[in-house]
């Protein structure tokens, strides 16, 4: 009961609220039963992970990256009942980008030369397990404030800088770096209660 | 996990950037461009005319009823309308 409570305050705080405040499984289960926010939240959540798949994993070209972007959320909202667990959504999620990208390509170098198996098909595995290390850290990254989120995300995802960051937040531009490392500390204590 | 530097914490951060707006905003539309697509094969379906019009200009179809036409859609709009 306290968690449809709490599903239902994320819900009224949109799509990046619920991203942020559900686990995996709930999520799923919500977009199972036609939840229209739910899906919108689902997306939010694995957006960045797999555009990152994409983009530095595989190296896709911008184009090719946004074609398997939408297949695979097309795929994931079509086969959502087929995922036998819920909990289970973010890997399958990754290897479905990772089936995709690797088609694509396929796709491209069969286009471009004439033996396809001299291209390297995979990505690097370690860009792979960086991925989802940064993944973690951003699931952390729920356990923080909203303005250290914020800031965090700005200068390190989003590569703003103090002044922009100062100007959007309404913060004196000299004040952000002491704000970024005081977040950086909270977020190390996330992490440590989390292993 | 094991512990945290702080030059690490940064760069995996920065590893995860927001995907383009546009990109998921198309993807969070999905159910809503579902439902756009079952109402134009139903009205292609149903008119003749129409369907000519629609195989001709597949995206023109999906931008006209305000649905983002990404490949997937067109792709699956293309399969109903001739299949």
């Amino acid at each position: 009961m306290e968690a449809a409570r709490d599903d239902g305050a994320a819900a009224a705080r949109g799509p990046a609220a619920l991203s942020a405040e559900l686990p995996d499984a709930r999520l799923v289960a919500q977009c199972r039963s036609g939840d229209e926010e739910a899906w919108r939240a689902l997306v939010e959540r694995f957006s960045r992970y797999v555009y990152a798949i994409s983009v530095q994993a595989f190296r896709l070209p911008e184009h090719d990256a946004e074609d398997v972007f939408q297949e695979v959320f097309a795929r994931v909202y079509e086969r959502l009942e087929t995922l036998r667990e819920d909990e289970a959504v973010r890997p399958w999620i990754g290897q479905l980008t990772r089936r995709l990208c690797i088609d694509r390509l396929r796709a491209g170098s069969r286009e471009t030369v004439e033996d396809a198996d001299e291209l390297p098909e995979t990505a690097a595995d370690d860009v792979l397990s960086q991925i989802e290390e940064a993944f973690d850290v951003h699931d952390a990254m729920a356990g923080l404030p909203e303005n250290c989120r914020e800031i965090l995300d700005r200068f390190f995802a989003r590569d703003e800088s103090y002044r922009t960051i100062g100007d959007a937040l309404g913060l004196p531009a000299g004040t952000i770096a002491s704000r970024i490392s005081r977040c950086l500390d909270k977020l190390r204590d996330v992490l440590a209660v989390r292993d | 996990m094991s512990a945290y530097d702080i030059e690490r914490l940064s760069r995996l951060i920065g590893m995860l950037p927001p995907a383009p707006a546009a990109w998921i905003g198309a993807a969070q539309e999905l159910p809503q461009a579902r439902r756009e697509l079952d109402g134009i094969v139903a009205r292609a379906e149903a008119d003749a005319e129409f369907r000519r019009a629609l195989i001709a200009d597949l995206e023109g179809a999906l931008r006209a009823e305000g649905v983002e036409p990404t490949w997937p859609l067109l792709d699956e709009l293309r399969r109903r309308v001739n299949g």
